[in-house]
């Protein structure tokens, strides 16, 4: 059941681009289409479970005393797994590397993945949990990005004034998407979830 | 163009080629931080300290750093500046240290750091270098403390953690949360793209 609550938490509640202000960058940048929104995704998605459950072995391989090193060791880390998953997809599957590749290499400086990686750790998650929460919180991330993008596609063919052009209006209208999403932290989870195991007779 | 001197490279920062508003490098932090002022100024100087050192070290190792490994090289020394911020804030700031949370070690992937690794420091000398470091963390803490200057008046009726109003003032909440860091930032971006255009126009 606390799967559950993390996950809805982490994708709609506490959304990381809306709520969090984490992926902010590849949110304005890779968002002027919504393929190009997908593709930046699911790059982010298996990135960023890999990276969650990587990082998570680190943290234990760190010997007491030298936890300062965190921050050096999980973002070399990130670094290094992207690059992997990169060689592994190109030899691999051509097909995928093609529809996600161009995306890797910014993957590594998206502030989401070493975030998640660091609150992964801070939340005191065991390793499931760790899991579950980095894919959410992409999930949540590609969630936002789809939806961002759609409203910019209709933008672009709107009469905009010269000067809101741009980041200017995205923030703008990601300001009106964030005020959307905070309708979800009325949502009462736990009794949400109780009520709804009830009804499926798990309760 | 005139030969650059440290005052030009350090003045530019602030308005000409500011990393927020112009460049739009950053936006995370700015985001999150600028809920009161004294958030900003503090994560604004340990920014600044931080782009000032990994520019001054990449310059110093631009011979050394071999160009094919420079992006993981600029990751460490970003990374190892941002550690001992982190320490530094935790030991003599720990309030300040608490409020900004998993953004001082996210600092590393702050796109102000590599993006002027890679398109300043990595070409120039160390004096030109740190001026801009410096130039670029003091633009920054600039457009943050505008950003939450605005946000701390009207979402919490303070200012420095002063109250401006009686007591009958009613903030307006909207903006010390989420959805107010969008529409503040994008509104100021739009301002400031106007008088540039008009400054432009003008010259």
């Amino acid at each position: 059941m606390s799967y559950l609550l993390i996950l809805i938490s982490a994708v709609l509640i506490n959304n990381f681009v809306l709520m969090q202000f984490l992926g902010i960058c590849p949110f304005l940048g890779v968002s002027r289409r919504i393929e190009t929104a997908l593709g930046m995704g699911m790059a982010v998605i298996f990135v960023m479970v890999l990276a969650g459950g990587v990082t998570y072995g680190i943290q234990q391989l760190l010997v007491p005393g030298y936890e300062y090193l965190q921050t050096l060791a999980f973002i070399l880390t990130i670094a290094a797994l992207v690059q992997v998953v990169e060689m592994v997809m190109q030899k691999l599957s051509p097909i995928l590397y093609q529809a996600l590749g161009i995306y890797l290499p910014l993957i590594t400086t998206n502030c989401a993945v070493l975030g998640v990686t660091l609150l992964n750790i801070k939340r005191e998650y065991n390793f499931v949990e760790a899991v579950v929460f980095s894919g959410a919180a992409a999930v949540g991330f590609t969630l936002a990005l789809l939806l961002f993008a759609g409203i910019r596609e209709r933008m672009e063919r709107t009469g905009l004034p010269q000067y809101v052009q741009g980041p200017a209006i995205g923030l703008i209208s990601a300001g009106l998407l964030s005020m959307a999403f905070m309708a979800f932290s009325a949502f009462r989870t736990e009794q949400m979830l109780q009520d709804l195991a009830a009804l499926v007779g798990l309760g | 163009m005139s030969t650059p001197t440290f005052r030009s490279e350090l003045t530019r920062g602030f308005w000409r080629e500011n990393p927020i508003f112009v460049i739009v490098l950053g936006t995370c932090p700015t985001l999150a931080v600028s809920t009161s002022l004294q958030n900003a100024v503090g994560m604004g100087l340990a920014v600044t300290f931080v782009t000032a050192c990994s520019n001054a070290l990449v310059a110093m190792l631009r011979g050394i750093i071999p160009n094919k490994i420079r992006i993981p090289c600029f990751i460490v020394v970003a990374a190892t500046f941002v550690t001992i911020t982190d320490l530094f804030m935790h030991a003599f700031t720990f309030p300040l240290w608490q409020a900004l949370g998993i953004f001082i070690p996210l600092i590393v992937v702050n796109c102000i750091i590599l993006g002027r690794a890679e398109a300043y420091a990595y070409k120039n000398t160390v004096w030109h270098a740190t001026a801009d470091g410096i130039g670029m963390g003091l633009g920054f803490t600039l457009a943050l403390c505008a950003i939450a200057s605005i946000r701390e008046v009207l979402g919490n009726g303070t200012l420095w953690n002063v109250p401006l109003f009686g007591d009958g003032f009613q903030p307006i909440l909207i903006f010390i949360l989420a959805p107010g860091a969008f529409f503040v930032f994008g509104s100021l971006m739009a301002i400031s793209n106007w008088l540039k255009a008009r400054q432009g126009g003008a010259a």
